[in-house]
């Protein structure tokens, strides 16, 4: 295989739709020129949170003007199931009986958005309330309910081995949920074709499953259905299965009426409809030594998961999988349950469940060392992951690539760590009202999915005969920069500027039977899918040229000159177009499948990861003990992206994931009223970061000359979700400024979000005030 | 009488009348193809709907960023509307645009083309500072879930530094005459920030010529939509129809549209009224006409109550504060809003009108009960009068939310107190928003602390009694325990700052922060 010329240029390549993004000319799916007689629908919502729809009456609704017609589950064609797992518990229009305030119930098809909206609150509905299952508390002390069985992991036993430890104790944490809050909302345009085709325009970081659930509400094969998206205004992992919905109504009602039909949600739709980042509660024991090694660990995780499974399977497993973070566990226990409850189903957001994991361990890490009177960053040190010992999972599967420690301690030495908190205490100390803290928090996240099947990507590349490139691959575009990365191989591969390289739209027409772009996956499984396809491409004209110029193949090499073959350089397209004369294809399918991974649910067993990505984060924070609120000071981070595909990008998913992290931790917070009605379903009422609650100094940093041990898309990590992780030294230089006021004694136990409110009470809980 | 609006989107002059007039500015503008202004949120705190509009505001231009998400059409009359689509193509991109492009500010890019609209209004304004707590403020009303917001931030940092470029169009202060076009095009050597600033600057002759002069009424088929030249036809049409709907900034009205979905059969347009715009700066006072904007009280109350000042720069956002009215705020009565106690704290005076008949009003006894005012039908807020305190007055106000910047208050205090020469209460105001039915004052406390000396005892006994004056409620903002206990706090804060005050006598009235970490929000980056 040839050298790669264009390395270093093709590493700094902006966002391929940068310029159309700052100029409005980037078209999302509600900006796509609109159909004739394109019909609009608005959802009518469930007000209850369990109850048997006894009556449904839309007299007033069709009375409307400009009404088409409303359609509930009896009109659906084929199945009125869109469960993405197949548990068989999620109808698309509810049957009968709605589990949760904003389940939507049925759909009012209106020649204007505006009208389907307005005639959608006419509806009548009585309902006959069921007991409901709010939250976690509810769930765990009635009959267990459960939207997927439970895992456990362990190795060793942890019981005897917490027995046996000179030091223990135990608690419980509780975990707020997170909006996605997408600044594009869930929205999706179907217009019917010739012989039952249906095009449909989703806004999905999964079209295959999108395109495979709507065939089955329509009672159709698969291959009736396209899907097909440019890119996504945001998706998070809220457009995993989320986006299924909009698209299977808009289908369907495209289908009754023979019309294009758009489904767009209005935001508080969307928030009181679609399912957010789980909320957790979890209970912990450990065991440890006066040094504060960890001896023995037993914790078990349990979920909020709404009123259908969804992805809370695979989210809580993912949980397990990371509650170890970065740390080796002697004798572990963990154990995850997935709650039932009436309220939105919450699903895949960034992190898939590993956050919340990861924070329970470092709740750990934090009681440690209030109890043995050591610095965090010690206890986190002393515990990491060895190399050839102290190496093995809950899951038994060995860290071959641990770098934790040198992430840790370099980060350390760069920001100061040290003598910054010498020196914040000091400040503390002085000042009555304001106080200030500090912590250091790291990140190991596995990389694949868990669902091992799901490892695998396709990819098409056409060469042209003007000798410039289509490419098109499995994965989607939300934003996370996977087209330019994609573009970015084609262009080192074949060496060619970036003009003549073009990514389309991703459809299931082009490359089918994808998967999610989730699990941070989308560069390394879509990457090596669209260098397969290149290189296919590459050794057929490598193959025509060797004959025809008569030299050997490894003297051919696509330069930014153009082709050099032997001593002559013929210019790409001219290869191109004589490749084509010669009546060789210049089109290749790619294709890919991670190695060497397995997992076996069964026995709590395998390698479900190909390999970790590492990073660490220090924060800085202060806090007003009148108040609660506080400001981030200073965050620096050192990131571990293997050998960085685009350093650019990679950074500003850094920053952009520490964000979204922070703001989970402090801001975000969810609040349903004892009806189980979510009342922040709106920017007005749920408050992620804005502009001015980033770091005031944010130092970021991508660990250098850390090729990736495996062999990914030129060594490359993924880079998506660890990077979530780091808002969580945030929470804890919270927690670190908070423990001042009772001179460091006890560990605040600061739960999450930590609002100001959040903040406020434990300060009155350590001062020892009555709540 | 007419009975269409005119304005200006982008160079070309649109003559609108019926239903299309009480459209929200959002959904005219995607229905004109104009697909580059986005829809986040249809409620004014995401921003992926900012638009600059351009108007002649006391003589002056006006260049402003704005949520169209919540901006009615019939809003627009005599002004000029620009959207991404305006600023600067794919083969010339505006500085800023470029400066976005540079710095990787965009991801998903859904966010972006607000941000440009903010950014680029933003550097028009005269001498905008490059300092990042005034760039947070510039962009607290644009969201951006993909970034982080540092990107954004480098990028209007170096869309700043492009010399001769700010300051060519007057958006900020009032002041500046319009027509100074960048001298270097460093930056901008496609020209395409040049051009729009040109256009900015060349909208004053034509905006003057759609000057109104005339009531516009428009039937849209299900409202009667009534734009007044005059406060005079305002104050008849209300005497005639006393259950028309006001409208000033509709940064609350909007939503009762966009969201509540509600029928208005009946609305009145006071925005660009000019003689409800009076906005007087005296030696006895500010007085505030209904048709002003937070946005241009900011610097007048900056001056006189520098907390107040502080306060207002975290009411809502830039864009919200472009159109949101001071009146407006106290007319909703809202137990929420911010305004209202901090007025209160200051013993402002409203000022009513019905027909020809004036009546002057204490502002506190202005709130009657949850939704419930001493306004009479077919009554309106002509305007409000905010005494100059007394040179020993010592005044602040603090807003306590869940987020800094774009929130509504979870607690709002404000506090007004002089002292005599014995250290003796002799005036005391006390006032909150979010702790009852309405904004009030804490009258139990303050009789308390009437003729008390004040010090560690008096605030202490204070507390205790500011627990009888409220039962606040729990919501999603704050549990009930929260208000009670903040709104003691903020007493203590009060307390302390005044002594602080005190040992700087000569400056009673020293830097205003509605919350003390503030100060600490000046940011920088390594
Ligand atoms: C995103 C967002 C953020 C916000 N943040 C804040 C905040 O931080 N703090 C805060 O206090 N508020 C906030 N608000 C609420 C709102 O911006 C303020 O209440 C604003 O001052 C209202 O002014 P307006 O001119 O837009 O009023 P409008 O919406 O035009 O009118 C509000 C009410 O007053 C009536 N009215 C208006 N003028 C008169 C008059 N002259 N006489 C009689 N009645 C009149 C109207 O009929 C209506 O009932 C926010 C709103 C939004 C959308
Ligand atoms: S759409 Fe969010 S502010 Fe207008
Ligand atoms: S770039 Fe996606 S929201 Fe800002």
């Amino acid at each position: 295989m040839s050298e790669a010329p264009t390395h270093e240029r093709g590493r700094t390549v902006k966002h391929e739709s940068a310029t159309l993004h700052v100029t409005g000319r980037a078209s999302y799916i509600d900006d796509l020129p609109e159909p004739k007689s394109l019909l609009h629908l608005a959802p009518g919502l469930s007000a209850r949170a369990h109850a048997r729809v006894v009556s449904l009456d839309f007299s007033e609704v069709l009375a409307v003007p400009g009404v088409v017609r409303v359609l509930t589950c009896a009109d659906i064609v084929g199945q009125n199931q869109v469960s993405p797992v197949h548990a068989e518990d999620e109808p698309l229009l509810a049957d009968g009986v709605v589990h949760h305030v904003g389940q939507i119930v049925f759909v009012v098809v209106a020649t204007e958005r505006g009208i389907a909206r307005r005639a959608a609150r006419k509806a009548r509905i009585t309902y006959e309330d069921l007991p409901a299952v709010l939250d976690i508390a509810t769930a765990q002390s009635g009959e267990e309910d459960l939207v997927w069985r439970p895992l456990t992991m362990e190795r060793g036993q942890a019981e005897a081995a917490l027995e046996a430890s000179p030091r223990r104790l135990g608690g419980s944490l509780t975990l707020g949920g997170q909006e996605h809050f997408y600044l594009e909302g869930q929205v999706a345009l179907a217009q019917p074709g010739e012989a039952g085709e249906m095009r449909v325009w989703s806004s999905t970081q999964h079209p295959s499953e999108t395109q495979h659930l709507v065939a089955s509400v329509l009672g159709r094969p698969h291959h009736l259905v396209t899907t097909e998206v440019r890119r996504m205004g945001g998706g998070f992992g809220g457009k995993e299965t989320q986006a299924n919905s909009c698209a299977c109504l808009a289908a369907l009602a495209a289908e009754l009426t023979g019309q294009a039909v758009k489904m767009r949600l209005d935001r508080d739709d969307d928030m009181m409809t679609t399912g957010k980042r789980h909320d957790f509660s979890i209970a912990y024991e450990v065991g440890f030594t006066p040094r504060g090694d960890i001896l023995a660990v037993d914790m078990t995780l349990s979920a909020r998961c709404g009123w259908s499974a969804d992805l809370s399977g695979p989210v809580t497993d993912r949980a397990l999988f990371h509650a170890d973070n970065a740390y080796y566990y002697p004798d572990v226990r963990l154990h995850s349950r997935a709650f039932r409850t009436n309220t939105q189903s919450n699903t895949a957001f960034r992190g898939f469940g590993g956050p919340q994991g990861i924070v329970a361990a470092e709740r750990l890490i934090e009681e440690i060392a209030f109890a043995t009177g050591q610095d965090p960053l010690d206890i986190r040190l002393r515990n990491l992951y060895g190399t050839g010992h102290r190496d093995v999972t809950p899951y038994h599967m060995t860290v071959e690539d641990s770098i934790s420690d040198l992430v840790l301690t370099r980060l350390a030495e760069q920001c100061d760590y040290r003598k910054r908190r010498a020196a914040l205490r000091a400040f503390n100390a002085q000042s009555r009202i304001l106080r200030k803290g500090i912590a250091i928090t790291p990140v190991k996240f596995g990389i694949s999915f868990t669902a091992t099947h799901y490892n695998q990507a396709g990819a098409l590349v056409h060469v042209y005969t003007d000798g410039s490139v289509q490419v098109n691959h499995g994965g989607t575009e939300m934003g996370q920069g996977l087209h330019t990365k994609m573009v970015q191989i084609v262009m080192r591969e074949f060496a060619l500027p970036a003009e003549m390289v073009r990514i389309t739209a991703t459809t299931t027409g082009k490359v089918p039977n994808t998967s999610a772009t989730a699990a941070s996956s989308g560069a390394d499984l879509n990457g090596m899918a669209v260098l397969d396809a290149v290189t296919r491409i590459k050794s057929r004209m490598i193959d025509y040229a060797a004959a025809k110029w008569q030299v050997s193949p490894q003297d051919i090499r696509f330069t930014t000159d153009g082709v050099r073959i032997g001593h002559e350089i013929v210019p790409f397209r001219q290869l191109a177009w004589e490749v084509y004369f010669a009546r060789i294809s210049l089109s290749a399918n790619g294709f890919y499948r991670t190695p060497r991974i397995s997992w076996n649910p069964a026995t709590g067993r395998g390698r479900p990861f190909y390999y970790f990505a590492y990073g660490a984060a220090c924060a800085e924070v202060t806090i007003d003990r009148l108040t609660g609120e506080n400001t981030i000071d200073r965050v620096d981070i050192l990131h571990d992206a293997g050998e960085s595909l685009n350093p650019e990008i990679d950074i500003g998913q850094i920053e952009g994931g520490f964000v979204q992290g922070a703001g989970w931790l402090t801001t975000e917070e969810l609040v349903w009223d004892k009806e189980g009605v979510l009342k922040t379903h709106a920017p007005s009422t749920y408050k992620i970061p804005a502009c001015s609650d980033r770091p005031r100094i944010f130092n970021v940093s991508l660990l250098e000359n850390a090729p990736n041990r495996e062999e990914t898309i030129y060594r490359s990590k993924a880079v998506g979700e660890p990077p979530f992780v780091h808002g969580v030294a945030v929470l804890h230089a919270l927690s670190d400024a908070i423990a001042s006021v009772d001179d460091y004694r006890r560990c605040p136990r600061l739960d999450a979000p930590a609002t100001p409110e959040a903040i406020l009470r434990c300060l009155a809980r350590l001062e020892g005030e009555p709540l | 009488m007419r009975h269409a609006i005119r304005f200006y989107l982008g160079d070309t002059l649109h003559t609108v009348a019926g239903e299309a007039c009480s459209m929200t500015l959002l959904d005219w503008l995607r229905h004109q193809g104009r697909t580059g202004t986005k829809e986040g949120c249809n409620e004014g705190d995401c921003g992926a709907c900012t638009v600059i509009v351009i108007r002649l505001r006391r003589g002056r231009l006006a260049v402003r960023a704005v949520n169209a998400c919540i901006q009615l059409v019939a809003m627009l009359d005599g002004a000029c509307v620009m959207t991404v689509e305006d600023v600067g193509g794919p083969d010339a991109l505006h500085p800023v645009q470029k400066a976005m492009v540079a710095a990787s500010g965009s991801q998903c890019g859904f966010c972006t083309p607000g941000f440009v609209m903010s950014m680029i209004a933003y550097r028009c304004m005269d001498g905008a500072p490059d300092d990042d707590a005034s760039i947070d403020a510039a962009l607290a009303g644009n969201l951006c879930r993909c970034t982080g917001y540092a990107p954004i931030v480098r990028a209007m940092k170096q869309a700043l530094s492009i010399p001769g470029a700010p300051g060519g169009v007057s958006g900020g202060a009032p002041g500046n005459a319009p027509g100074s076009t960048p001298g270097s095009t460093a930056g901008d050597e496609d020209g395409a920030g040049a051009a729009f600033e040109a256009r900015i600057a060349a909208l004053q002759p034509r905006l003057l010529a759609l000057a109104a002069s005339d009531d516009v009424e428009i039937d849209t088929g299900t409202s009667s939509l009534f734009i007044p030249a005059h406060a005079e036809s305002l104050a008849a049409r209300l005497v005639a129809h006393p259950g028309t709907v006001m409208v000033a900034g509709a940064t609350d009205v909007g939503l009762w549209i966009t969201k509540g979905m509600r029928a208005l059969p009946r609305l009145a347009f006071i925005a660009q009224c000019p003689d409800l715009l009076r906005l007087e700066e005296t030696r006895s006072g500010l007085h505030v006409g209904a048709a002003v904007t937070y946005e241009e009280v900011a610097a007048p109350f900056g001056r006189m109550l520098p907390s107040f000042g502080a306060l207002i720069a975290r009411i809502g956002s830039t864009p919200i504060r472009n159109s949101a009215t001071l009146c407006g705020n106290i007319a909703n009565g809202s137990p929420i809003g911010d305004g209202p106690p901090a007025l209160i704290a200051a013993d402002a005076v409203l000022h009513l009108r019905h027909g020809d008949a004036r009546r002057d009003l204490p502002l506190d006894a202005y709130f009657l009960a949850y939704g419930k005012q001493d306004l009479a039908a077919g009554e309106f807020v002509e305007g409000v009068t905010i005494p100059r305190p007394a040179p020993d007055t010592f005044y602040r106000v603090y807003k306590v939310s869940k987020r800094f910047d774009q929130d509504i208050s979870a607690v709002c205090g404000a506090f007004a107190l002089r002292r005599d020469a014995e250290g003796r209460i002799v005036h005391i105001r006390i006032a909150f928003g979010g702790m009852a039915a309405t904004p009030c004052r804490a009258r139990e406390t303050e009789a308390f602390l009437l003729g008390r000396v004040w010090n560690e005892e008096t605030l202490a006994k204070s507390r205790d009694i500011l627990t009888r004056d409220f039962t606040p409620l729990s919501d999603m903002r704050a549990s009930a325990w929260y208000r009670m206990r903040v709104a003691g706090n903020l007493l203590i804060r009060f307390f302390e700052e005044s002594r602080e005050a005190a040992d700087d006598p000569d400056n009673p009235n020293v830097p205003g922060a509605p919350n003390v970490l503030e100060k600490s929000r000046g940011l920088s980056h390594v």
